[in-house]
């Protein structure tokens, strides 16, 4: 799949750039992870702001690391955002997963429009109104599982996110090499887990990803849908208004951040060795 | 293994829509039933409705009561809403021109380096929209990380006033949305089968065409999915234009938030809420429409 | 998938002991930032009891949680003015806050306050004041008047900064022009509108997150402000005074209360009781550097706390609280705001 980049050609192009290849695309590139970084490398070096305020310099200080860590309410925000985010990008990713195959694979069918309008139905509420219905829900129903009501909601409304990017996927996949695949006597299901779902591979992460990214960030419905002890990040900061938000908060993004780049290199590392030591 | 799916291609079909439907349908479908109908009742004044019957809250969205108590046109709400419109547009459009070629330049990399560049893209995002958007005004505020060299060298002596203006909303909502745009696009890209370039290229197809004529129109459902990403939650974004355009006009989101907060109105927030799908599914129907017309025609031709 | 399995039984397990122990507990909803940490651990050690708390970020959450049903609150930090709300749509329940062993130590000008002139539902929290700060040192005015905030001068012009929300923008206008709190005289309110529309000419921003520092960056010379909140401001080295004008400013009060949906109804009591002490309560406003109700506290507070301006107001400043608005009146102001920000 990817050999072909390498391929020049010789035919046009004064400097031979390869088909398909066009100047200016890596600096435009480079322009893009700088608009994307420089707000970070900012909220970066303000983390070890002194001051009190976040957005004004007051000299170097590592406080509010120590504040962090010794503030236990923040720590335990956080944990509460990985715990929702994690288990509603899991299976919000899971049922986008299956319901695109259905929409993009199954043919035209009866409810093929409904059911598109369904799965994106999430996605064309505004925030608000779907916080405020989904708790009237929730009490009209007696449902009070703290954590698991934020849980539930997050669920629900990431579906459409990591959909979209696995139906685009779909869309227009080339079915030769399931076919294929099904022509020598593959089982539906040793198509499915040895075709299909490694050229899907692509559209799940992008998907799960948004979904993560969508699940962390949310304010609104966790605010208002979240039962007693689920505070996460987001509703922390967000209600620090009356006080003003402080340096603390880069803090603990900075950690997070970090987390992040350390868990991603790891597994990393991690895969390139059992890929290394399968490949003999 | 799979014996215990159902036989037929329909059964098959509704078990794997089932989890979708179960989720979505329960903690979603219902919950805007129930709003749909609040929509339709009268406002308690402390929040919440009251159990009678009542159009007003639709009838407000265009027109209101003058002193005399007659009801005449108010295109006040109606403004914020077109406004909203448009904002959402231009910050599609730029999330596609700033996203696109990225995307792309993405699917060009060896194939172990591609989730590398995804993973590039979403770490910004794992930090809160706040704190990002707060790193915008220190990006672009007076004597901030942009003036504070031009101010020192003297290339300027004033502040540029950057912030709090329709340029820094559009820089923030932007910024927000990005990945929302890169990411479908790159999901549907990377499937792109290089051998169709080369070919195209034999038959003298010009870089432009290319791109125009074989590019673009493969990653067309990454483009579109990228576009709804972004264009619907802009409808309702208000972190950006209350904090870099300063809030000094009403966005949809910020009029909707306004109604179960302070006004206190639900079926008004309802009601709006309402609208705002209507148009939303509508566009949507129509786009499905034209795209099985269209897809019929080349089918034919 | 075995893996993820486990992962699921022991996050349910979490939640599943979260809602056993169930008696012992205390859940407190408040702002964030709004209940010391060490506070709530002299609580813990004194009654054994453990407290958890969570945050809301606005008067009208709490009020839209509450009325679209949310339980599992012991107690929840109200203003004023949300109070009387609370107590009509049946939301909170009389605890007999006036019976309490320590209600003697409560000072005597906010006991039985209108919002609650039994004192049967609210216990003290803080109060403030809001009206408007500015840098000094680019401002040459010197806040004496409400005129410099509502009628600005031309230093003024795209560096003034006002609150993102009605309420209290609104009730400060009230008081510069002499209109009743909560006026449902729709020209009143026009004259209000129009003083709104005119000031927004010089408006830079309509914020309530970050005052302090778009006064420190010289962003905005005069922006709306709370009292303790501005301290912390002034207390970075910005130097920004808390204007106290001669028309006066507008007052809110906190108070703890207690919803009807509450489990633990004793420990709220004790937690209360706990709160009109005046050491524990001492505690909180040295964190907070608002104001308290209770007798006695001033003993307990640092000497830069004891000398802040803006929690030692003038002795002839007039504070005025606002009241509960009636639902028309309270639909003229969304209406004015709505106006103003076309």
């Amino acid at each position: 799949m990817s050999d072909q980049i390498q391929k020049p050609s010789t035919r046009k192009g004064k400097k031979m750039l390869p088909v398909g290849h066009y100047r200016g695309l890596s600096s435009w590139t480079i322009a893009f992870f700088i608009f994307l970084y420089l707000p970070i490398i900012v909220l970066i070096v303000y983390s070890f702001n002194a001051n009190r305020m976040v957005m004004n310099w007051g000299g170097f200080g590592i406080d509010w690391y120590l504040k962090a860590f010794n503030n236990s309410d923040i720590q335990k925000a956080v944990w509460n955002s990985l715990i929702v985010a994690t288990v509603a990008t899991v299976f919000a990713t899971a049922i986008a997963t299956i319901g695109a195959l259905v929409l993009a694979r199954g043919g035209n069918f009866r409810g093929k429009t409904v059911s598109l309008g369904l799965i994106t139905l999430p996605l064309m509420v505004p925030e608000i109104v779907t916080a405020v219905a989904v708790l009237i829900f929730f009490s009209a129903i007696g449902m009070n599982l703290g954590l698991g009501n934020v849980i539930i909601a997050h669920i629900t409304f990431c579906i459409p996110f990591a959909f979209m990017p696995i139906r685009a996927r779909l869309e227009g996949m080339d079915t030769t090499l399931e076919q294929a695949g099904r022509d020598l006597y593959a089982s539906q299901w040793e198509t499915f887990r040895f075709v299909t779902m490694p050229l899907l591979m692509p559209g799940i992460v992008a998907g799960a990803m948004l979904a993560f990214v969508i699940s962390m960030d949310d304010f609104i419905i966790t605010l208002m849908v979240g039962g007693a002890g689920s505070t996460t990040l987001p509703v922390y900061i967000y209600s620090m208004i009356r006080r003003g938000l402080t340096p603390e908060i880069n803090a603990v993004s900075t950690m997070l951040l970090l987390a992040s780049i350390a868990i991603v290199t790891a597994y990393w590392i991690l895969s390139r060795k059992t890929q290394t030591s399968t490949e003999h | 293994m799979s014996d215990w799916l159902p036989k037929s291609a329909a059964g098959r079909r509704w078990l794997g829509l089932a989890p979708s439907y179960f989720v979505i349908g329960i903690f979603m479908l219902i919950p805007m039933v129930i709003m749909g109908v609040f929509s339709f009742l009268e406002p308690n004044p402390y929040g919440g409705v009251k159990p009678i019957g009542s159009l007003a809250a639709y009838i407000k969205i265009a027109f209101e009561y003058d002193l005399e108590d007659k009801l005449v046109f108010n295109p006040g709400y109606l403004n914020i809403i077109f406004r909203s419109f448009q904002l959402s547009f231009g910050a599609t459009l730029l999330c596609l021109i700033f996203g696109f070629p990225v995307a792309y330049y993405i699917t060009l990399q060896p194939e172990n380096r591609r989730n590398f560049y995804i993973y590039l893209v979403t770490i910004p995002f794992w930090t809160n929209l706040l704190i990002r958007t707060f790193a915008w005004i220190i990006i672009l505020g007076r004597g901030g990380v942009i003036e504070a060299p031009l101010l020192a060298t003297g290339i300027i002596d004033d502040s540029l006033r950057m912030m709090y203006s329709d340029g820094a909303i559009a820089i923030g909502l932007t910024y927000s949305y990005l990945p929302l745009m890169v990411l479908p696009i790159y999901a549907s890209l990377e499937k792109l089968d290089f051998r169709l370039l080369d070919a195209a290229s034999d038959l003298y197809a010009n870089r432009f065409e290319i791109m125009t004529k074989v590019v673009i129109p493969l990653s067309k459902p990454g483009i579109i999915a990228g576009c709804i990403l972004v264009f619907i939650p802009c409808l309702g974004a208000f972190i950006a234009p209350n904090l870099l355009g300063g809030g000094k006009k009403l966005m949809l989101g910020s009029l909707v938030q306004f109604q179960f907060a302070s006004a206190r109105n639900w079926p008004f927030g309802g009601a709006l809420s309402m609208l705002l799908l209507s148009v939303v599914i509508i566009t949507l129907i129509f786009y499905a429409r034209a795209a099985k017309n269209r897809a019929a025609m080349e089918g034919s031709a | 998938m075995k893996r993820l399995f486990t992962t699921f039984a022991a996050i349910t397990a979490v939640l599943i002991s979260g809602l056993a122990q169930a008696s012992g507990e205390l859940f407190i909803y408040n702002w964030t930032e709004y209940t010391p940490p060490e506070l709530i651990a002299k609580f813990e050690k004194e009654s054994g009891i453990k407290v958890s708390v969570d945050t809301y970020d606005s008067n009208e959450t709490l009020l839209a949680k509450l009325q679209a049903g949310a339980t599992g609150y012991d107690i929840v930090v109200p203003s004023q003015n949300f109070v009387p709300i609370l107590i009509n749509e049946g939301l909170i329940q009389k605890v007999g806050v006036h019976a309490l062993s320590n209600f003697k130590n409560m000072e005597d000008r906010w006991t039985f306050p209108e919002w609650d002139s039994e004192q049967e539902y609210s216990g003290p929290w803080q109060w403030g004041t809001t009206s408007f700060s500015y840098n000094s040192e680019l401002y040459s005015g010197t806040g004496a008047s409400l005129k410099e905030f509502f009628e600005p001068s031309d230093e003024l012009n795209g560096r003034l900064s006002v609150f993102q929300t009605p309420d209290e923008v609104i009730s400060l206008a009230n008081i510069y022009l002499g209109i009743p709190f909560c006026s449902e005289d729709a020209k009143q309110m026009k004259q209000i509108q129009d003083m709104l529309v005119t000031q927004k000419e010089s408006v830079v921003a309509y914020n309530s997150e970050t005052m302090s520092d778009l006064l420190a960056s010289g962003e905005a010379i005069m922006t709306n402000h709370w009292s303790g909140y501005s301290r912390l401001g002034r207390l970075t080295g910005a130097p920004i005074v808390y204007a106290y004008p001669k028309e006066g400013v507008v007052g809110w009060y906190d108070s703890m209360v207690v919803p009807t949906s509450a489990k633990n109804v004793e420990n709220a009591k004790k937690f209360m009781n706990f709160m009109m002490d005046p050491v524990n309560m001492a505690m909180l406003t040295e964190n907070q550097g608002y104001g308290d109700a209770v007798k006695g506290t001033a003993a307990y507070y640092s000497d830069e706390l004891k000398s802040a301006p803006e929690i030692n107001p003038p002795s002839d400043l007039n504070v005025f609280f606002a009241p509960t608005c009636s639902p028309k009146a309270q639909s003229l102001i969304d209406k004015v705001w709505t106006k103003v920000m076309q």
